[in-house]
């Protein structure tokens, strides 16, 4: 292992078991990421594009603060704004960050069928290897967040990387460190769902009855969290998903059809086999040819 | 009898050989056939991760996803080219939903007990229709999910979709031409008819006798 912070425990297209002596050192991490307290000052994107040495092309105005328009290969980081009418009749201006989610059961890494392109380490981080991607989009295909994108330039798969450069040296990602308001904090995971559930308890005091974590269960729960003033209703905020999961069809296409098929496709060729040394090949003999002209003879 | 200007199907009593595929035909079938291997490599190898080293017969992993989709044109192109040359010859009969009640004798080489046959058998028409409705699904599958031009402009569920039939559709056709390719070991004469193009008399009169009739009563004036 290069890095022991970097143990891998997941690998794409990997037939070979995964190291599994070792837990995360450190435990598994998390980064939690506060609705309610964002102030939409996107630091997190300028700071992730700085980290990460990223340019995005410099687009028009679509009418709204969310800017660039949607994740690329070049903003892997992204804030989302909505403008939600609640039941009292009053607007709310929902922010939230949107980006990898770092699922403990990657849809990504289930479809990716290059080895090693897509890897999940023993403190959670969903990371891609681009040297090794293929850039067949499968990754796009198998996301329940609508999260990776595919690179104009070189056909590769990028996505947001929870910093694990950064991660593995003991520091916080980048867009943690930017955060001017505290809306983004990071650390164990354990830790992150404790200090979720004060900042719940003190929404609730404040009158945002429905107020909880967004760990979704559906996908294993995730490596990067929200704090919703509505988790009831995910999905006001920029369509966020009620319960995400890997979809069946993903499943079934990168589940058991795979073993079956290469066996099915084994099992008819030694058929073939077994009928030709058994039953042996049908052969056209001097009878057939005789039997044949006298039958032209007959016609003649 | 021509097909675009072509002689097929003519006996020459002289030889004692009948052309069965005219020169255009065989090398449409194999344009066809070598694009199938190429196309069913580069695809079990993506599907499948235990031959993921497939990919290294492409120069690696990204030209292979590069070239899939292309090879997957010209197969289309070539298999519609024989399609039209075939496809009159492949209808569903009588005959043949009897020939295929006895496919034991099938099977077992008891050809002179099944009924007889017209220029394909029913085996062959299945697995033309078989091809036929797979090739048809995995175009359209296929184009959904190329990824360079067109996965953007459809809804995510929809490439799952697309994803999980491709897959399935070329599992089916994998089997269908497994099926076909040791008919055509098994059956002696059968590989000759499609690089040379001539059977012999005794091979069309045993295997395709109805077939066989049309032909020499043909030649004979």
């Amino acid at each position: 292992m290069a890095l022991q912070s970097l143990d891998i425990v997941r690998r794409s297209a990997t037939t070979i078991p995964a190291p599994a002596a070792r837990g995360a050192p450190a435990g598994e991490v998390a980064k939690l990421i506060d609705v309610s307290k964002c102030i939409g000052c996107k630091a997190c994107q300028v700071a992730c594009m700085e980290w990460n040495d990223l340019r995005d092309e410099v687009g028009t105005c679509s009418g709204s603060y969310t800017n660039p328009a949607d994740l690329s290969d070049q903003s892997w980081t992204l804030m989302r704004f909505s403008e939600y009418e609640n039941e009292k009749n009053d607007l709310e201006w929902l922010i939230r960050k949107d980006g990898c989610m770092h699922c403990a059961d990657p849809g990504c890494l289930k479809a990716c069928p290059a080895p090693g392109a897509i890897v999940q380490y023993a403190n959670g981080i969903v990371d891609f290897h681009e040297e090794n991607c293929i850039g067949c989009g499968y990754c796009i295909t198998g996301c329940p967040f609508n999260i990776p994108r595919i690179s104009k330039k070189d056909k590769k798969a990028y996505k947001c990387t929870l910093c694990s450069d950064r991660v593995s040296v003991g520091l916080e990602p980048a867009c943690v460190k930017a955060c001017p308001t505290g809306a983004i904090v990071f650390g164990s995971k354990d830790d992150m769902q404790q200090h979720a559930a004060e900042r719940i308890e003190d929404l609730k005091s404040r009158g945002f009855e429905q107020a909880g974590l967004y760990d979704p269960a559906g996908v294993g729960g995730t490596h990067v969290m929200y704090v919703l003033h509505h988790a009831d209703k995910p999905e006001i905020y920029a369509g966020l998903p009620q319960d995400p999961h890997i979809s069946p069809m993903v499943r079934l296409w990168k589940g058991a059809t795979k073993p079956l098929a290469a066996l099915a496709i084994l099992g008819a060729t030694l058929a073939g086999f077994l009928h030709y040394v058994g039953v042996g090949p049908n052969e056209v003999t001097e009878e057939d040819e005789k039997a044949a002209r006298r039958e032209l003879e007959k016609q003649s | 009898m021509t097909t675009s200007g072509q002689p097929v199907d003519s006996a020459n009593p002289a030889t004692g050989q009948i052309v069965r595929y005219a020169a255009g035909t065989r090398m449409t079938h194999w344009i066809g056939a070598i694009s199938f291997v190429l196309l069913a490599l580069s695809g079990l190898a993506m599907f499948y991760p235990p031959l993921f080293w497939l990919s290294n017969l492409f120069g690696g992993g990204d030209t292979m996803r590069a070239v899939h989709p292309w090879i997957g044109l010209i197969m289309v192109v070539a298999f519609l080219l024989l399609a039209g040359k075939v496809h009159r010859d492949m209808k569903i009969q009588a005959r043949d939903r009897q020939w295929l009640r006895q496919l034991g004798d099938v099977t077992a080489n008891r050809e002179d007990l099944l009924p007889e046959v017209g220029r394909y058998n029913a085996g062959q028409k299945l697995v033309y229709l078989v091809a036929l409705l797979s090739l048809i699904v995995m175009l359209l599958t296929g184009l959904e999910i190329w990824r360079a031009y067109f996965t953007a402009y459809f809804p995510i569920e929809l490439t799952r979709l697309a994803s999980l039939l491709h897959a399935f559709f070329a599992f089916v056709l994998i089997l269908t031409i497994i099926v076909h390719i040791y008919a055509a070991i098994w059956v002696k004469g059968s590989v000759r008819a499609m690089t040379r193009g001539t059977v012999s008399y005794g091979w069309a009169w045993k295997h395709h006798r109805l077939w066989f009739r049309d032909v020499t009563r043909n030649a004979g004036k």
